[in-house]
């Protein structure tokens, strides 16, 4: 048997401070903390040592960490099953899967290995893996470059997912991820990567993975939402204000576990419901969001909306994406709608 | 009596047990107190008794594949924990999580079969990177058949172990079927061994019906990982005396092959061996009735466990 004995979750006296950073600083400072406070992380995947990564989110780390911080070959299933493998025997390694597209290709240890690793052994032996990945379409992006696959690893038992989408979430989220004793996917976004910077508190006591978080406060209608299209929902919901329409925000943040209480509450509150994501939306996670909330048989105004993209592949061209994807101005036509009582139906949904 | 004579014997005992356990596993399943698809080990004893015998088990790590009750025997399983596990007891190894293609015993060393084929090799692989930081010296053991020399996930494995001078090493279970088909069919290059050479790694091929062969060869992988050497490929060429699965009639076989099969069986030919160095027939018999009194009462023990309870099916999914 390993000796699976872990340091102490949080070390205690860690210097809070805040700083000004982009959301790809945070990651970094993120890993850079946990490399530094917990010896048996590793942190490895195809050019994130010596290039630094290439949005440039892991740069630095090989240098201060030495060997610890490794380039892979390209190869998912070396780089996630070398995760459990190493996880299996006391490490904690944190695992970098450039696109989440490229994280098809090794499904398998996602989906057959890591999870499976605690329950079968009844947990005799734990595969605590990281995986970060970054998802979600940017300008130019192909097809293989574009998508939103939260709804593929929330379906599997045994796997935590968490989509931050502040710079601030970015840093907590993801050393929430490595401290926990599970096997999590956090799926950042690159077209957060390298915007504005916002303060970001440092340090302090890590705390555990799930939770969502209330962006906006609104009386009217509740909009749960996760990921960078959340910036799109913000916009909206202000839209909406000039208007005279609430709309309070609910950042999810955690698809599992997932804070249902949280979203039961807001929705009590407001009595109407949209959800909005990058992903499609059939069969996307927002369909479990409605449904969960349609069983908890809260007395709703409307109908739910489900607002995401079409059941379509997504294109390359600019002009293209709208056609696809949701944009401010169909999730604030698609919220005014549900508001007014009108029928709003995802046009994309069965076609 | 000759000085590995000993050696031999204990060889000669774990590959009847191994045999016994899988004669009654098949003896189950037809009588229906075990269900579901279950792969016999029968005819490859000598791969698995040989590779374990060159392993320290106590930081040693072996990641076989669903056709693994061998692998878990010679790690020292106790049959009973086996035949319970299968069967869905309590009492099984993993309390009927695992069952008979996904039986894990980590306390000996047997970090778990994998019913996706060469799924183990690149967490093989993880494991001996964690060995890399942890000082503890462990060679893990990738084992996997012939089929999963054509596995993407075995390939980049390989590899990863190569390219970062990983102590892993590669055990190939040529028993001549990936599954149903021929691997001669499957691959250009039917001596699978030297596909090592193309990830600049060691690779040989050894007789997998000869325990003392492929321990032999095994020892010399073993130094050489925990040494630092890095990985090696060591193809066991064997043959499997029974079906793909229980109840697969092997029409694919052609004539005479599983005749042939038989009489190179490893078991059979190490009597002999240890017959020609003077060992009596009686001490022979002796030691193939101590095992089939013990597969009886282990079968039994088994089988007068309880089922396991559905209330604690959800157990232990997350932290």
């Amino acid at each position: 048997m390993p000796d699976l004995t872990l340091l102490p979750a949080g070390a205690a006296g860690t210097a809070i401070e805040t700083k000004r950073l982009s959301y790809a600083e945070a990651v970094n400072h993120a890993l850079r903390r946990a490399l530094r406070e917990r010896p048996e992380t590793l942190l490895f995947g195809e050019d994130v040592a010596k290039p630094g990564g290439v949005f440039g989110v892991t740069k630095g780390l090989h240098r201060e960490f030495g060997d610890r911080v490794f380039d892979t070959p390209i190869s998912e299933s070396a780089i996630l099953g070398g995760a459990v493998g190493a996880a299996m025997f006391g490490r904690r390694p944190i695992a970098e899967i450039m696109w989440i597209d490229f994280s098809l290709v090794a499904l398998d240890q996602l989906v057959n290995q890591a999870p499976n690793v605690r329950y079968v052994s009844r947990g005799a032996v734990t595969a605590p893996i990281t995986v970060r990945t970054q998802a979600g379409n940017g300008p130019g992006a192909c097809a293989q470059h574009s998508q939103n696959l939260e709804a593929f690893f929330a379906h599997v038992p045994g796997l935590r997912v968490g989509m931050p989408s502040t710079a601030q979430d970015a840093y907590d989220m993801l050393l929430s991820a490595v401290w926990c004793d599970d096997p999590v996917v956090v799926i950042e976004n690159r077209t957060l990567y390298h915007g504005a910077k916002s303060d970001v508190r440092l340090g302090g006591e890590v705390g555990p993975i799930g939770g969502a978080r209330v962006r906006r406060g609104g009386s009217d209608v509740t909009v749960v939402t996760w990921g960078a299209v959340q910036n799109l929902v913000l916009d909206a919901a202000e839209e909406l204000a000039a208007e005279g329409v609430e709309a309070e925000v609910l950042d999810l943040r955690w698809l599992n576990p997932l804070d249902l209480t949280a979203v039961q509450e807001a929705v009590a509150r407001t009595r109407r419901l949209a959800v909005v994501h990058e992903a499609h939306t059939f069969g996307g996670f927002g369909a479990e969001v409605v449904s969960l909330v349609a069983e908890s048989g809260l007395d709703l105004l409307a109908p739910p909306v489900r607002i995401g993209a079409a059941p379509a592949r997504i294109p390359s061209a600019v002009s293209l994406v709208p056609g696809v994807l949701p944009t401010r101005a169909k999730i604030a036509d698609g919220l005014r709608r549900l508001v007014r009582g009108e029928t709003v139906r995802d046009a994309g949904v069965l076609r | 009596m000759r000085s590995d004579t000993p050696t031999l014997l204990g060889h000669f005992e774990r590959m009847l047990l191994i045999r016994g356990v899988e004669d009654e596993i098949a003896r189950l399943r037809t009588a229906g107190d075990m269900v579901g698809s279950i792969h016999l080990c029968s005819g490859q004893e000598a791969v698995y008794v040989g590779a374990v015998a060159a392993l320290d088990l106590s930081r040693d790590a072996v990641f076989p594949t669903y056709r693994g009750h061998g692998w878990a025997l010679a790690c020292g399983v106790p049959p009973e924990a086996l035949f319970a596990e299968i069967l869905g007891r309590v009492t099984g190894i993993n309390g009927g999580r695992g069952g008979s293609a996904y039986f894990t015993a980590p306390r000996y060393g047997m970090y778990g079969e994998n019913s996706i084929v060469g799924a183990g090799a690149p967490i093989a692989a993880g494991a001996a990177l964690a060995a890399a930081f942890d000082g503890s010296g462990r060679v893990a053991v990738a084992a996997f058949g012939d089929g999963a020399l054509n596995q993407g996930a075995v390939h980049e494995a390989m590899n990863f172990a190569a390219v970062r001078g990983l102590p892993v090493v590669f055990v190939v279970e040529n028993n001549a079927y990936s599954e149903l088909t021929p691997i001669a069919d499957m691959t250009r290059n039917p001596e699978l061994f030297r596909r090592a050479s193309a990830y600049g790694m060691p690779g040989g091929r050894v007789d997998g019906n000869d325990p003392d062969a492929v321990a032999r060869a095994m020892e010399t992988c073993v130094r050489r990982a925990r040494g630092g050497g890095g990985p090696a490929l060591l193809e066991c060429v064997t043959q499997r005396i029974v079906g793909h699965y229980i109840g697969d009639a092997q029409r694919y076989r052609p004539a005479g092959d599983l005749d042939r099969a038989v009489a190179a069986e490893p078991i059979g030919r190490l009597a002999e061996r240890l017959t020609a160095e003077g060992v009596a027939a009686g001490e022979l018999d002796a030691i193939r009735s101590r095992v089939a009194d013990r597969v009886r009462a282990a079968s039994r023990l088994a089988l007068d466990s309880p089922p396991a309870d559905p209330a604690t099916a959800l157990e232990h999914l997350y932290a």
